[in-house]
């Protein structure tokens, strides 16, 4: 009987793990395979040898590379969390005025069905010195010097700013949905006894809703980190393919991968490329596990 | 305290914008320190009412007063009330300790007391050994009693239970049963029970309101309402087996079914219909009575012996069933095929007019 089970179980699996096999292990073996190359041009298709660790050892004395380590890790440091508590927040205001409920799903969503490009161009007007919305609003609430967010003159910090805030802002919406759709499945019954037992709002917020939604709360964590370590398509729609100012100050993990991965004529550079995508992979399963483990003792099922 | 409740009505409007009156007109008291069965079949407004004078519902008529404070605009938090879920609404997440605690955390109890007060509350529903657990680890009686114990630690005016049985096993229901009345006695607290289970109501309560679609058929002692069903719902609804029903005439001073004279009345003649409880028809030894039949089915259960007759003719005037049941003694040893001759007694016989209502 069990046997029997598994044999269906693998059958019904196939379809799955043959395309996965293709699209996913195929190219992740592919990619580990070309960091071990030594000067690898990729359209002569020639190599010059093999090396263990040489690639990743220039990865890692590239201060480029760390550039790419530091921005994306305040990317995914600060917006997952903020993100997070926002679109939290926000799901349970939706709640208690269900009547806007469906208009302003709609809003929040709207970021999502738009390519992040685009929306960071958007962003990127919004953001301009002279014109853009944002210091035009900070000029109403009497910040009189206007900022240079993103141009020719900003520093590493108010790219930051503005980075943060795009990546923030665009993230919401899946999760505002997912929350509130996860909301909508808590028994009612506990908002009621919880109004029987004299629970205050915050109370019955911090108590009763984020608890009975760790599930949820765990699985969006997870997948907007990863996602986040993946920033990319926010930074060129912000900041062009200049990737900031000065060039490549705001540079992150998926950025370099592709740097490299375009010089085709210099060999070895996308031997570079291959090893700074399985690094990505790397800090990305460990991340993963990481929240796993920690979440097991909080999250509730 | 007594809580009292004045025209108190609750109208739902569904999606198709039909409206339904849950609770329609309510005027009713509940004495202070007893335990009400609010009794009534399925969708007849239990749950909205006890909802209502909980405040988790808002009432569109009527008035609320708990003793002499009204609290109809109150929040359900200020009201002061215990409320036992039906499906219990135990935190899942929390503890045992934490369930019966919340409550005191939410109202600021000092942290020593709260403990304390968890503790006894625990130990009053027997489950001190389990406060370490989640509720899931529970049983399905166990559960009820964290939620009776998370409603009571708080000390609330009122305790208001909704089918808090229903979910139990049958021999369970029994045992917690008793154990609800237990509590509801050392505590002394005003309590509402809901049921569906007429039985459950009838031996549990000091005394049972009767409801049918929202609007309050006859409160008492339950042995009162039992004895003088003031309409024919409320007969038919107390009693297993149910009460026989007949179509009915009287003609001078004679209670007459199918011809036959099963008593008598000082009503004056016109057409009514009788209910006759199962343990209201003897055995006429004499073979003098002309109400008689012959006996289809026999059941014997230790001492008593339900008697079942089959009624197959079209012109019958027994209502809703075909068959109907008498209980008598097990000595007469009455096999299927005896024909029986019954006699009625007389208390036992209820005398309704047409639209239902006791004449
Ligand atoms: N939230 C609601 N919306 C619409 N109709 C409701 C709602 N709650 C109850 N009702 C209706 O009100 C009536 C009484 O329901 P309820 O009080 O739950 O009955 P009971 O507890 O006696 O079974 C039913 O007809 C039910 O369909
Ligand atoms: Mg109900």
């Amino acid at each position: 009987m069990e046997t029997k089970n598994n044999w269906k179980a693998w059958l019904y699996l196939a379809p799955m793990l043959l395309l996965m096999s293709v699209f996913t292990f195929y190219p992740l073996i592919n990619a580990f395979i070309i960091s071990f190359y030594k000067g690898f041009r990729p359209l002569q298709n020639s190599i010059e040898g093999f090396t263990l660790l040489g690639n990743y050892l220039l990865i890692l004395r590239n201060p480029l590379f760390w550039n790419a380590m530091k921005n994306t890790f305040v990317i995914a440091f600060i917006s997952v969390p903020v993100s997070i508590f926002l679109s939290l927040a926000i799901a349970v205001g939706l709640k208690s005025i269900p009547k806007l409920n469906k208009f302003f799903q709609t809003i929040f969503f709207l970021p999502y069905v738009t390519n992040s490009i685009a929306v960071g161009m958007a962003f990127a007007v919004m953001f301009h010195k002279n014109y853009g919305l944002i210091n035009a609003i900070l000029e109403r609430l009497g910040f009189a010097g206007r900022i240079d967010w993103i141009g020719g003159t900003s520093s590493w910090w108010t790219q930051m700013v503005a980075l943060l805030i795009f990546t923030v802002w665009e993230s919401l919406a899946f999760k505002i949905l997912v929350f509130t759709s996860g909301m909508q499945n808590i028994d009612k019954q506990y908002y009621d006894a919880a109004k029987i037992d004299s629970a205050s709002k915050w109370t019955v917020f911090r108590r009763i809703t984020v608890p009975l939604l760790s599930p949820i709360i765990l699985y969006i964590s997870i997948t907007s980190m990863i996602g986040a370590l993946k920033a990319y398509n926010s930074v060129i729609g912000l900041f062009g393919i200049k990737l900031g100012n000065p060039s490549n100050s705001m540079i992150t993990i998926v950025a370099f991968v592709y740097k490299y991965r375009a010089e085709l004529a210099s060999p070895g550079y996308y031997s570079y490329a291959a090893a700074s995508a399985i690094i990505l992979f790397i800090i990305t399963v460990v991340f993963s596990l990481i929240q796993g483990v920690v979440s097991k003792k909080r999250v509730h099922y | 305290m007594d809580i009292k409740m004045v025209n108190l009505t609750k109208i739902f409007t569904s999606k198709n914008r039909k409206e339904v009156q849950a609770v329609s007109h309510v005027d009713l008291t509940i004495p202070s320190g007893k335990l009400i069965g609010l009794l009534g079949p399925s969708g007849c407004g239990k749950s909205t009412t006890l909802y209502l004078i909980a405040g988790l519902l808002k009432q569109n008529e009527g008035q609320i007063f708990f003793g002499d404070d009204e609290v109809s605009e109150m929040p359900p938090e200020k009201r002061g009330i215990g409320l036992v879920f039906q499906n219990y609404a135990l935190y899942p997440h929390f503890t045992v300790r934490e369930n019966i605690l919340f409550p005191l955390q939410n109202l600021h109890v000092p942290k020593e007391e709260a403990k304390t007060r968890t503790y006894d509350m625990a130990k009053l529903v027997g489950l001190e050994e389990m406060l370490d657990r989640k509720p899931k680890e529970l049983s399905g009686g166990q559960q009820q009693r964290v939620a009776i114990a998370r409603a009571l630690v708080k000390k609330p005016r009122v305790l208001l239970l909704d089918e808090p049985l229903s979910n139990l096993d049958a021999r369970l229901r029994l045992q917690t049963r008793e154990e609800i009345k237990r509590i509801q006695r050392e505590t002394g607290i005003t309590t509402v029970f809901v049921t569906h289970d007429q039985e459950e109501a009838m031996s549990i309560s000091d005394e049972i309101v009767v409801m049918k679609d929202g609007v309050i058929q006859q409160m008492g002692q339950p042995q009162d309402v039992y004895d003088h069903p003031d309409n024919l719902f409320v007969a038919k609804f107390l009693g297993s087996p149910q009460i026989n029903v007949f179509d009915s005439t009287i003609e001078a001073g004679k209670v007459l079914i199918d011809g036959m004279a099963i008593g008598a009345t000082e009503l004056p003649d016109q057409k009514v219909i009788i209910g006759i409880r199962p343990e209201g028809l003897q055995v006429d030894k004499t073979k003098t009575s002309p109400f008689k039949f012959e006996i289809d089915l026999v059941e014997t259960i230790g001492r008593d012996t339900t008697l079942i007759i089959e009624v197959t003719s079209e012109e019958s005037t027994l209502l809703d069933k075909k068959t109907f049941k008498a209980i008598v003694d097990a000595e007469n040893r009455i096999k299927p095929k005896d024909v029986i001759h019954f006699v009625v007694k007389p208390e036992k016989m209820h005398i309704f007019g047409l639209d239902g209502n006791r004449l």
